[in-house]
C-alpha cells in the first residue's frame, strides 16, 4: 500500500517530461508548419501508446505512489485509447489548424497536458487525484476552445465550458467532501470498505453521492446537465472539438467507474436508479433535439449526448435484486460502445475537418450536397460512420448497442427489457438524422456543381480511409475488441479490496 | 471455403472492387466486371440444388466457424429445402438486374452495379444463416444498399421513398433484436437458430416473441396494414431496385416466419394463426381491389405483389402441406414474375419517360416481340395454367380448402381480381390504337432486353409446366417443419 511501485506510472512520467520537452523546444522552432513539434509529439504519443499497451498486456494491477493511483488492465486500455485518439486527432488536426493560423506550439502541448490529465484521471485511486486530472484535463480544454482568441463564438463557447465546467467540478467536489465527511477516507479503497462495513449515516452518503452523479452527469454531458455541450461543440475551432469529443469521454467513463463502482458499489443501488433518469433523459432530448440542427457539428453535439445516455445504460445493470451478477458484463458493454464510439467519432470530425477550407468551415449539413459526387471516399467514410452512430450492421456500431441491449435483457427483469425496447426505440429516431447525412450527401446535387474537391494531404487521407475501414473492419469481426474489454473490466471488478 | 461462402462474397467482393477502383470513364469495363461478378456469383449456387440431397430434412452443405466468442456468435451457414431455391434466386435474378442495367445507368456506374452485388451476397447470406445473430446482421445490411440505390437512382420522391423504405423495416427489425437477444438468455447463450427451435418456451414469452418477430417480418412481406412503404418504394426505384425488391427482399420477411416464427413459437403461431390469416385475406381482397385502380403502371405491380405475398403467408398460417409448400412456390414464382413484370415497365419507361398507364396505348403495335413477352408475364401474374403463377396459387388453394371451405373460396378470388386488374393493365396499355406519338416512334426490343426478358420466361415457363424439382427439393423439409409445428413446446 506504500510502496511507490514506480513502474506503474512510467507512460504517465514519460508523458509529462516529454510534454515539458516539446514546451521548450516549440520555442525555438520557426517552421510554420511545425515539423519538429508535430514529429516530437507523435513520437511520444506512440511511446506511451506502446508502454499502456505492454503495460495492460503484463494484465497485472499495481497500487502505487503510496495508494494514490492505481494502474490496472482497464485503466492501461483506457490509456492506450486514449492516446491513441489523441494522436489521430492531431493527424488531423494539423493541416486544419494551419489553414486557420492556429497551428501553434500551445496546440500540441495543450493536447499533451489534457491528455496527462485525462491518464491521471483514468489512473486515480483517490478523491483527490480524480480531481486534480479533471482540472487538469479541462483547463487545458478551457485554454485549447479559447485557441481562436478572435473569434467571438470560440470566446462565447470557452467562457461557457469553462464556467459551467467550474460549476462541474464543484458539484463534484461537494460530493466527495460529503463522502469524506461520512467515510473519513479518501482514498477509494478505503472508502468502499467504510462503507461496505456499514453504519455510516445513509442520508448523508446518498447526498454525496447525488452531487457527485450530477457532477460525473456534467463531464459526460448528460441531460440535464448537456448544456454546454453543444455550444461548445459548435463554438470551439473543428480540432478542438475534436479533442473534446474523443479521448475525454474516455477518462468520463474511467472516473465514472472508478468512482461507482469500485469505491460506492454497495450504493449502487441508489446510484443506478439516478442513472438511469440520466441515461433515457439523454437519449431522449439529444435523439430528438439532433434532429432540428441545421449545423453539423451542433447536431453532432446532440448526437454525443444520445449517444452517451446509450452507453450509460450499462452502468444500470450494476445490482439485480441484490446481486452483481450483471455487471461485469455491463460495464463492458459500456467500455466496447464508449471505445467504438470514439473510433467512430474521429473519422467524422476527421472527415469535416477535410472538408474546410482555408476560411471556411463545413459546419452546415448543406456544406455537404452531393459529396458523393465531389469525394467519393470522403463520402464514403462519412457514411460508414453515419451508419455506424445509427447503429446498422455491418458496423462497429450495431455491435454496441447490441452488447449494451443484451446487457439490459440477461437481467431477465421486465423493467430493464422494458428499457432496452425504450433504447431501441430513441435509436430508431436517432437514425433518422444520421440518414439524413448521407442523403445529403448521396442523394442530392452539389451546389457548385459536381467539382472534384482535394482530399486534403496524403498522410490525413490514408489515416482516414484507414479509420473509415476500422470502423467496417471492427463491425466484420468484433470479437477481439470485445474480448479484451470483457478482460479489462474482470481483471478490474476482480481487484481485491 | 464452403460453396455457400462463396455465393456470399464472391459478389461482395466483386462489388467491393467496383466501389473502391470503377470510375464512370470506364463505364464499359465496370458493366462487365459486374456482369463477371453476378454469373459467378450464380455458378456457384448451381450445385447447391444439383447435389442436394431431397431425402433429408437436416441442413446441408453446413459451414460453421467460431465468429463473436463473447457471444458464442458462430459464422454458421446451411441450407435446407426451403431455402435452398432462393439462394438460386437471388443470384440469377442479380444477373438480370446488371443486364437491365447496362445502358439505362450512365451515372456512377460502378456504384450502382457495386450496390447491387453487394446486396446479392447479403440476400444469400440471410437465407443461408443458420445464427441467429448472423441472420440479423445479413436481414439489416441489405437496408443500406438498397437504402441508396432508391436514394440516388430513383425517382422525383426517391428522398421521401427511401427513408419510408429505411425506417419502416428498422423499426421491425429492432423489436426482433430483442427478441433474439431474449431467446439467446433463454437457450443459455446460443444464437443457434437450430437450438432456438428446440427450446421450450412459455405461452407468455411465445407470444411476446411471436410479435416482435411479426413485427420484423410482416413490414418486410409486408402485410396489410404495414404494407405502405412498398408502394412508395417500387414507385421511386430505378428498375433494377424494383426488381430487386419484389423479387427477393419481400421473401426475406416471409423466409422470416418459416425460419423463425413458425418453429421456435409454434403455439403462439397457432393460437395466431387466425389473425394471420384473416390479415393475409384483406390483403388478397382489399389490395386487389386497390389495386384494380392504379394509374401508374409500377404501382400496380406493387400492390399486385402485396396481394401475392398475401396469399404466401395465407398458405404457410393454414399449416397444411400443400399451404405451406404452395406458399414456398409461390414465393419462388412471384420472384421470376413479378422481376419480370417490373423489366418490362423498365423497358417502356427508358423509351418514354413515363410510367402513367394513360402515356400508353397500342404498344403491341410498335413493339410486336415485347409485347409477346409482357403478356406473358401477365398471364402469369394472373395464375394462368402452364406459368409459373399457377402452381403456388393453386396449391394454397387446395391447401386453404382443406383447413376451412370458406377461406379456401375467398382466397380462390385473388384468381379474378388478379386477372382484372392485369388483363384491364394488359388491355390499356399493348392493345388498341395506337395512342400517341410516343408510342408511334417506339423502337422494338434490342438483343439485351430480348436476352434478358428470354431468361425470365424460360423460368416462367419451366417452373409452370414442370414444377416437380421446386417442389421436390422442399417436400422433405416442409413435412418436417409441420411435424415440428404440430408438438406443442409450452413448458
Amino acid at each position: 500500500m506504500n510502496d511507490m511501485n514506480w513502474i506503474a506510472v512510467y507512460p504517465e512520467i514519460v508523458l509529462l517530461a516529454m510534454t515539458c520537452v516539446i514546451l521548450l523546444v516549440d520555442l525555438f522552432s520557426t517552421s510554420p508548419r511545425r515539423t519538429t513539434t508535430f514529429v516530437l509529439t507523435q513520437a511520444t504519443l506512440a511511446a506511451v501508446a506502446l508502454m499502456h499497451l505492454s503495460w495492460f498486456q503484463g494484465g497485472f494491477t499495481l497500487i502505487a505512489m503510496q495508494g494514490m493511483v492505481v494502474a490496472d488492465a482497464m485503466g492501461h486500455l483506457l490509456a492506450f485509447f486514449a492516446t491513441v485518439a489523441t494522436a489521430v486527432t492531431l493527424v488531423y488536426a494539423r493541416p486544419y489548424a494551419a489553414d486557420r493560423e492556429l497551428l501553434k506550439g500551445e496546440l500540441f502541448t495543450l493536447s499533451l497536458f489534457a491528455l496527462l490529465g485525462i491518464q491521471v484521471m483514468i489512473a486515480a485511486n483517490n478523491f483527490l487525484i480524480v480531481y486534480l486530472g479533471l482540472e487538469l484535463m479541462s483547463l487545458s480544454l478551457y485554454a485549447l476552445v479559447a485557441l481562436r482568441r478572435d473569434h467571438a463564438v470560440s470566446t462565447e463557447a470557452a467562457m461557457k465550458y469553462f464556467v459551467l465546467g467550474a460549476l462541474a467540478s464543484g458539484f463534484l467536489l461537494y460530493g466527495l467532501s460529503m463522502l469524506y465527511g461520512a467515510t473519513g477516507s479518501l482514498d477509494l479503497r478505503e472508502v468502499y470498505t467504510a462503507i461496505a462495513v456499514g453504519q455510516l449515516n445513509p442520508q448523508v452518503l446518498t447526498f454525496g453521492l447525488v452531487f457527485i452523479v450530477a457532477g460525473l452527469g456534467f463531464k459526460l454531458g448528460l441531460v440535464p446537465f448537456h448544456m454546454w455541450v453543444p455550444d461548445v461543440y459548435q463554438g470551439a475551432p473543428t480540432a478542438v472539438t475534436l479533442m473534446i469529443a474523443g479521448a475525454p469521454k474516455l477518462a468520463a467513463f474511467a472516473i465514472t467507474f472508478r468512482l461507482l463502482v469500485e469505491g460506492m458499489i454497495d450504493l449502487g443501488h441508489d446510484w443506478q436508479q439516478m442513472l438511469i433518469v440520466l441515461s433515457v433523459g439523454s437519449m431522449l432530448l439529444g435523439n430528438l433535439a439532433a434532429i432540428a440542427q441545421g449545423n453539423l457539428k451542433r447536431m453532432l453535439a446532440y448526437s454525443a449526448i444520445a449517444q452517451l445516455g446509450f452507453m450509460l445504460l450499462g452502468f444500470t445493470v450494476t445490482k439485480i435484486s441484490g446481486n452483481t451478477f450483471s455487471a461485469v458484463n455491463g460495464y463492458s458493454s459500456s467500455m466496447f460502445y464508449l471505445v467504438t464510439y470514439v473510433l467512430t467519432t474521429l473519422a467524422t470530425f476527421g472527415v469535416i475537418m477535410v472538408l474546410a477550407r482555408a476560411g471556411s468551415e463545413a459546419e452546415d449539413i448543406a456544406d455537404l450536397k452531393g459529396l458523393n459526387q465531389r469525394s467519393p471516399m470522403l463520402a464514403a467514410v462519412m457514411a460508414v460512420c453515419m451508419f455506424s452512430l445509427a447503429g446498422i450492421p455491418p458496423t462497429v456500431g450495431f455491435y454496441a448497442k447490441l452488447a449494451v441491449l443484451q446487457a439490459l435483457v440477461s437481467t431477465n427483469v421486465t423493467g430493464y427489457i422494458v428499457l432496452a425496447v425504450v433504447a431501441v426505440m430513441l435509436s430508431l429516431v436517432g437514425a433518422f438524422y444520421y440518414l439524413r447525412i448521407v442523403k445529403t450527401m448521396y442523394f442530392d446535387a452539389p451546389d457548385g456543381g459536381a467539382v472534384r474537391l482535394d482530399d486534403g494531404p496524403a498522410g490525413v487521407r490514408g489515416l482516414l480511409a484507414a479509420n473509415g475501414a476500422a470502423v467496417l473492419v471492427f463491425g466484420v469481426l468484433p470479437g477481439g475488441l470485445m474480448t479484451l474489454c470483457v478482460e479489462a473490466i474482470r481483471l478490474a471488478v476482480a481487484v481485491p479490496a | 471455403m464452403g460453396l455457400l461462402s462463396l455465393a456470399i462474397w464472391l459478389p461482395i467482393a466483386f462489388g467491393v472492387v467496383l466501389l473502391a477502383a470503377g470510375r464512370d470513364e470506364h463505364a464499359g469495363v465496370v458493366r462487365w466486371i459486374a456482369l463477371v461478378g453476378a454469373v459467378l456469383g450464380f455458378i456457384v449456387t448451381v450445385p447447391l440444388v444439383t447435389g442436394f440431397d431431397t431425402s433429408t430434412a437436416a441442413m446441408q452443405f453446413v459451414e460453421s466457424v467460431a465468429w463473436i466468442d463473447r457471444f458464442n456468435v458462430n459464422y454458421h451457414l446451411g441450407v435446407d429445402g426451403i431455402s435452398v431455391w432462393f439462394v438460386l434466386l437471388t443470384a440469377f435474378i442479380t444477373i438480370v438486374v446488371v443486364i437491365s442495367a447496362w445502358e439505362v445507368i450512365d451515372q456512377r456506374v460502378n456504384q450502382y452495379m457495386g450496390a447491387f452485388l453487394i446486396l446479392s451476397g447479403l440476400m444469400v447470406g440471410v437465407f443461408s444463416a443458420l445464427d441467429g445473430l448472423l441472420f440479423y446482421v445479413f436481414f439489416e445490411a441489405t437496408l443500406i444498399p438498397m437504402y441508396i440505390i432508391i436514394g440516388v437512382w430513383g425517382g422525383p420522391r426517391r428522398v421521401y421513398a427511401a427513408f419510408k423504405f429505411f425506417l419502416y423495416t428498422l423499426l421491425g427489425s429492432l423489436l426482433m433484436l430483442i427478441a433474439l437477444i431474449f431467446l439467446y438468455y433463454k437457450s443459455g447463450g446460443s444464437f443457434e437458430i437450430l437450438e432456438w427451435h428446440k427450446l421450450p418456451l412459455s405461452g407468455t414469452a411465445q407470444t411476446l416473441l411471436f410479435f416482435a418477430f411479426f413485427a420484423a417480418f410482416a413490414v418486410k412481406v409486408p402485410m396489410w396494414p404495414v404494407h405502405t412503404w412498398l408502394p412508395d418504394a417500387h414507385v421511386e426505384a430505378p428498375t433494377g431496385g424494383s426488381v430487386v425488391l419484389a423479387a427477393i427482399m419481400l421473401k426475406l420477411g416471409a423466409y422470416g416466419f418459416l425460419r423463425f416464427s413458425l418453429p421456435i413459437v409454434p403455439d403462439a403461431s397457432q393460437e395466431w394463426a387466425g389473425f394471420v390469416i384473416a390479415i393475409s385475406l384483406i390483403a388478397v381482397l382489399y389490395i386487389g381491389l386497390v389495386a384494380l385502380v392504379q394509374n401508374d403502371m409500377k404501382k400496380l405491380v406493387a400492390y399486385s405483389s402485396i396481394a401475392h405475398m398475401g396469399f404466401v403467408t395465407l398458405g404457410f398460417f393454414i399449416f397444411n402441406k400443400l399451404g405451406v409448400a404452395g406458399g414456398i412456390v409461390q414465393m419462388i414464382s412471384h420472384g421470376f414474375v413479378s422481376g419480370a413484370m417490373f423489366l418490362c415497365i423498365g423497358v417502356l419507361y427508358d423509351r418514354v419517360h413515363s410510367r402513367e398507364i394513360a402515356s400508353y396505348g397500342g404498344v403491341v403495335n410498335t413493339m410486336p416481340k415485347f409485347t409477346a413477352f409482357a403478356v406473358l408475364f401477365a398471364m402469369a401474374n394472373c395464375g394462368l395454367p402452364g406459368t409459373a403463377g399457377f402452381v403456388g396459387e393453386w396449391m394454397v388453394i387446395l391447401g386453404a380448402v382443406e383447413f376451412n371451405f370458406w377461406i379456401g373460396l375467398l382466397a380462390a378470388t385473388t384468381l379474378i381480381f388478379g386477372a382484372a386488374y392485369t388483363l384491364w393493365m394488359v388491355k390499356r396499355v399493348y392493345f388498341g390504337a395506337v395512342a400517341n406519338d410516343d408510342v408511334r416512334q417506339l423502337q422494338d426490343l434490342n438483343r439485351r432486353e430480348f436476352f434478358m426478358l428470354s431468361l425470365l420466361a424460360a423460368a416462367v415457363l419451366w417452373m409452370g409446366v414442370y414444377p416437380k424439382p421446386f417442389t421436390d427439393v422442399m417436400d422433405a423439409s416442409v413435412a418436417e417443419l409441420l411435424r415440428h409445428v404440430a408438438i406443442s413446446k409450452l413448458n
